[in-house]
């Protein structure tokens, strides 16, 4: 942090003239990129419905109050489907998920050359592929309804906790390994009484944040047909009957915000 | 010596059997009613396996050539939305993240700003997006409003999070010199939180990508619209290569981003 002379005093400044520049250039290149892709964003909109949205926004708001709370009953069992992609997904999901990060961690797995990049080209492509469009595909293999739903989620939470699972066995601790080996242990012993025991608070955990991700997921699954509350939100969408889609929402964020609870308290008490 | 062979056993997980019998019990009675309240029509799965193969076997082999205009103008429509929806996102989440750390804020603006965070992240980007759509029609500029939204949540929630754990020292000492709050921010907090800021940046950058990918197909713009039309035209060979675009995309975003992120640090 250099301090200049002006003519007759000295003050101090952040930066010295060079790391300025080259702010200043970081700066100026990076509104550069914005405004160019800002204005090829703008040159396929039409500002006409974009500056009348406030219109749109204020007569929907008013289409939907007051909520229509009697709905809410006929919500408990999509509510119910909800809870049940996410718990059974998330369970799926888990159980491929640890045979594969097994298999893709450095120092588990049997082959580096061939078996690992294949297991992690599997994590890769689960995750990269959002569950919508999972579901999206499934829906036409298995039809719609709850199953499609679950089987999306468990193959979205495969890459997710595929990835931080062989991350975490890769962290290992390897004279734990060592003193089982030592014992005389075969693989299958070191795996049970080596690895697991190391490998198991990060587990749960994992498993944990998946599922409170997946809560939220599932809540949209339904709106290409996969079950849950998503098929209501989709159907009194189409249906233009706005003071039950807010009471569709409000039951979201109730749901959300209790899972965040949830989750907050087991990790508390298993932690 | 006695006869009885002393035998080790592995100490349950759970270590009161009160409990450990509840829990088994609680998720037997969940799992139960689970299968007895989910109707799934193994008629229709059966009849669908088939039909599935099928399916599958209509992505073969993936078709870029085609629409390859169509693709690539997804693509780079993905990308600017990408780009700009993380830029005005962040943008937002700066002030938010201020008001949402507990050792800056006052109790007002706190709750404040956490609701406008609960909120963001209670709705996913696809239910957001639909009514984006509906307020501001069809294209990129929707998707864009929708990401930016959705990066509130996750970004200022992170940030605030490393604004709550910095070096109260630091901070201290900025202020003892008579800094007004803005410099106080500036020069005490700012720099502390700077490494996260980068790191999370282009982890929603990654993020962002791949949500782009999905508000398409509510209308949103981008690649996702792209897939969409080709699913809506039975064009699955296009569909394919559009999956594969999106995938090797993703993966070299994920390279780098880990990469450049590592670099940081």
């Amino acid at each position: 942090m250099p301090i200049i002379k002006q003519k007759d005093y000295k003050t101090w400044k952040k930066f010295d003239r060079k790391r300025d520049l080259q702010n200043w250039l970081c700066w100026f290149l990076g509104t550069l990129i914005f405004s160019f892709c800002f204005g090829l964003i703008s040159s396929k909109t039409i500002w006409f419905y974009v500056f009348d949205s406030h219109n749109e926004a204020l007569d929907l708001l008013g289409r939907m109050f007051p909520p229509e709370t009697n709905y809410f009953f006929t919500l408990i069992k999509p509510i119910w489907d909800t809870l049940n992609i996410a718990t059974i997904g998330t369970t799926i999901g888990t159980l491929i998920a640890i045979p594969l990060a097994f298999l893709s961690a450095n120092n588990t797995t049997p082959s580096k050359k061939f078996i690992r990049p294949l297991a992690l080209f599997c994590i890769v492509s689960s995750r990269s592929i959002n569950s919508v469009i999972w579901a999206l595909l499934l829906v036409a293999v298995v039809g719609p309804g709850v199953l499609a739903g679950i089987i999306a989620i468990g193959l979205r939470s495969i890459g997710f906790c595929g990835k931080l699972l062989y991350e975490a066995i890769e962290e290992i601790d390897e004279n734990q390994i060592e003193a089982i080996e030592a014992t005389g242990a075969n693989k299958a012993q070191i795996m049970t009484f080596g690895i697991v025991p190391q490998i198991l608070p990060a587990f749960t955990s994992i498993s944990i944040y998946r599922w409170d991700i997946n809560i939220r997921e599932a809540t949209v699954v339904g709106l290409v047909g996969a079950g849950g509350i998503g098929i209501e939100l989709d159907a009194q969408i189409g249906d233009l009957a706005w003071a039950k889609v807010s009471v569709i929402l409000l039951t979201i964020v109730v749901a959300v915000v209790f899972s965040e609870w949830i989750t907050a308290k087991i990790r508390k008490a298993i932690i | 010596m006695n006869d009885k062979k002393v035998i080790w056993k592995r100490k349950p997980l759970i270590k009161n059997r009160l409990l450990r019998i509840g829990l088994i019990l609680l998720i037997s009675t969940y799992l139960l009613s689970v299968f007895l309240t989910t109707e799934i029509d193994w008629q229709r799965i059966l009849e669908g396996i088939p039909r599935g193969k099928n399916f599958i076997f209509a992505f073969f082999p993936p078709d870029f050539i085609t629409r390859s205009d169509e693709i690539l103008a997804g693509i780079f429509e993905s990308l600017w939305m990408t780009i700009v929806a993380t830029i005005v996102g962040i943008l937002i989440s700066i002030p938010v993240s201020l008001g949402a750390a507990k050792n800056i804020a006052p109790k007002f603006v706190y709750f404040l700003s956490r609701g406008v965070i609960t909120l963001s992240r209670s709705f996913q980007e696809v239910i957001l997006a639909i009514f984006f759509v509906k307020l501001m029609g069809f294209g990129p500029f929707a998707g864009m409003v929708t990401l930016s939204l959705s990066t509130i949540g996750f970004f200022a929630k992170l940030l605030s999070e490393d604004i709550e754990d910095i070096n109260k020292s630091q901070a201290e000492a900025i202020k003892s010199t008579g800094s007004s709050w803005f410099q106080w921010v500036n020069y005490g907090v700012q720099p502390q939180v700077m490494p996260r800021f980068i790191g999370l940046s282009l982890y929603r950058l990654d993020i962002n990508f791949r949500e782009s990918a999905v508000i398409g197909i509510v209308g949103g713009g981008g690649i996702g619209s792209t897939l969409n039309t080709a699913f809506d035209r039975y064009e699955f060979e296009t569909a394919a290569a559009v999956l594969i675009v999106i995938i090797s995309i993703v993966m070299i975003v994920e390279y780098t981003s880990s990469h450049l992120r590592k670099l940081i640090k």
